[in-house]
């Protein structure tokens, strides 16, 4: 019997007066990852694309594996290096239980590093996953909508940018954060303002700063403390940063960050496609660049004795930090930026000029691209406003 | 000199906004952000009082509320700073008296947009807590202009951005329970978690 047929004979115990009506928002589900939904359009004029929504997220979610995986192998790598260098051995937690298992400590090999980055990834991911699925379909069951593979896009970045040793109690709480506050009270999947992922993060962030801040969380081993790229830029400029990291470094991955955040290359791999499949909006992308170019540039240009971080070129605040992981996936969420094709560039530049601004004047956070979009999302829909009053002023003037 | 003004008038806008930092305003801000105009109109009208109150409360507390502020006068001891509180509403009463005769007169659409939200900005808690601010900070007089401007606009930018917020979760499908105010109330929750940015700034 064949997949469909298997759907076919179980469906009618999940429509309406079935046995198990309540779960249809699962079956659902189950059934339209395999084939297309069976409900399409019936009237006229209407515009019909296999890319469709579903499709779309399961693109972006692909696309975000590259920098999944080198997230991993970055958390290993910097680890293994980490232990070889200071000849330690792993904190004995459960963690290292399963990573002597299946592999060793050899920072060169690439087994090793994945094994260790894909310990402590995994799990998060996982509760990610299991925690926020569950707030989804608890909502699409009571409220009768359908479970959308958004959440399979907001379950992935969640977990990219959590720093590899956060508590797994933490990732519960955040990703219940954002699905439920960011997105669920407001009707699900296309009715939020926020990014549901970034909202989570921010939650967290303010809550428990210790855990998802400072120079001890972001390499997998007990007791290790580094400071970041920002934080040395915030403390000694780019001279700080380049004495400890290569720029080139920066772009390949291999320093200290969130899981997914470090590889400006491997964002970009994924970011391509997206780009080319026009479901990222380039003109998004571009804002972002150019928002960051400029003010950058700017604070270049001012200059300051006591704050070095004014002195950070653009190459620099390209590949540091969250700043190519949230200009790909975070700020082009077509949920929650402008709608509008001039608003897009607007939208784009506000985050850019707001990510510098933050980096560099607030003593804070080192970091600004999460809150830099967050404070986009709230003004986004104010731009498609303007833009679409201009254009009826403009439109009415030619009558 | 200048610099300072500027950094003062981003602190007040960004670093304390009125409504998302101290949560200050709030009646009107919750209750006019439906529609894009009217909280536009508003956030102007603030903008004005603001602007105008806080410089004419500094000079009233300056030259006759402030301990030894009477000295010209030759009551050098005295200090009549405990009235305070009913000297700065009764300006602020009369300045959005003026302020609404103006706006019946000269613009009548917007005057009708605001109802009865212009006279109850007499008693926003937004225009009376940069009042006491001023006091509190000991500004002078071009700095309580700033100030008041700045914190006028910041109210502002924030309702402005709460009514685009609200005018697009009208497509939203709240549930049953959280529409209308209740939705409001997180909204502006999230929006404060957005201008958290700005917290720990210092100018």
């Amino acid at each position: 019997m064949s997949l469909r047929q298997i759907l076919d004979k179980i469906e009618p115990h999940f429509e309406k007066g079935g046995k198990y009506e309540k779960w249809y928002a699962l079956y659902e589900a189950a059934d339209t990852i395999f084939y297309t939904p069976k409900s399409v359009t019936s009237s006229t004029s209407h515009v019909r694309d296999g890319v469709d929504l579903k499709r779309i997220m399961i693109t972006v979610w692909f696309c975000a594996f590259p920098a999944m995986f080198f997230g991993m192998y970055n958390v290993g790598l910097q680890a293994n290096s980490y232990l070889a260098a200071n000849s330690l051995a792993m904190s004995a937690d459960w963690h290292s239980t399963i990573i002597a298992l299946l592999a060793g400590n050899d920072p060169g090999s690439i087994w090793d590093n994945m094994i260790y980055g894909a310990v402590y990834f995994l799990p998060i991911y996982l509760v990610t996953f299991v925690v926020g699925g569950f707030w989804e379909v608890l909502f699409a069951m009571v409220r009768g909508h359908e479970v959308n593979e958004g959440f399979f896009v907001t379950s992935i970045l969640f977990a990219l940018i959590c720093p590899p040793t956060i508590p797994l109690w933490q990732v519960a709480l955040g990703i219940s954060f954002g699905v439920v506050i960011g997105k669920e009270v407001f009707g699900g999947t296309g009715k939020n303002f926020l990014n549901p992922a970034l909202t989570g993060r921010a939650f967290l962030f303010f809550a428990y700063p210790a855990e998802i801040s400072g120079d001890t969380v972001w390499t997998a081993v007990d007791g290790f403390s580094g400071a970041t790229a920002l934080s040395l830029g915030a403390s000694g400029g780019v001279e700080a940063i380049s004495q400890s990291i290569s720029w080139f470094d920066a772009f390949i991955g291999t320093m200290q960050g969130s899981v997914g955040e470090t590889s400006t290359l491997a964002i970009l791999i994924g970011g391509a496609v997206l780009l080319v499949s026009k479901i990222a909006s380039w003109r998004i992308v571009s804002g972002v660049m150019l928002g960051m170019i400029a003010t950058a540039f700017l604070f270049n240009a001012i200059g300051s004795e006591s704050n070095p971080m004014f002195g950070v070129p653009p190459h620099w605040h390209f590949v540091i930090g969250g700043f190519a992981f949230g200009m790909i996936f975070m700020a082009t969420d077509p949920v929650s930026a402008s709608m509008t094709n001039t608003g897009k560039w607007v939208f784009g530049a506000l985050i850019g000029v707001m990510v510098v601004l933050i980096r560099v004047v607030n003593p804070a956070f080192p970091e600004g691209m999460m809150l830099a979009i967050l404070f986009a999302n709230l003004f986004a829909p104010y731009i498609d406003y303007v833009v679409i009053q201009a254009n009826i002023k403009r439109r009415l003037a030619r009558v | 000199m200048f610099e300072h003004y500027i950094s003062l008038f981003v602190k007040a806008v960004f670093v304390e906004n009125m409504a998302l930092a101290f949560f200050l305003g709030m009646c009107t801000f919750l209750a006019l952000s439906k529609k894009m105009e009217a909280a536009v109109g508003l956030g102007i009208a603030v903008v004005v009082v603001l602007g105008i109150t806080v410089p004419v409360n500094n000079l009233i507390y300056t030259s006759l509320l402030k301990e030894g502020a009477l000295a010209w006068a030759g009551y050098p001891e005295v200090d009549l700073s405990f009235l305070g509180l009913l000297t700065y509403i009764g300006v602020i009463a009369a300045i959005v008296q003026i302020l609404e005769m103006v706006l019946d007169k000269y613009f009548p659409d917007l005057y009708n947009a605001l109802g009865v939200f212009l006279p109850l900005i007499t008693v926003n808690c937004a225009i009376m807590g940069a009042s006491l601010f001023m006091v509190e900070r000991d500004y002078n007089f071009g700095e309580s202009l700033v100030y008041g401007v700045g914190a006028g606009t910041g109210w502002a930018l924030a309702i402005i951005a709460l009514a685009g917020i609200r005018e697009k979760l009208k497509y939203s499908d709240v549930p049953e329970g959280l529409r209308g105010l209740g939705i409001t109330f997180i909204t502006v929750g999230l929006m404060s978690l957005g201008f958290m940015s700005f917290s720990g700034i210092s100018l």
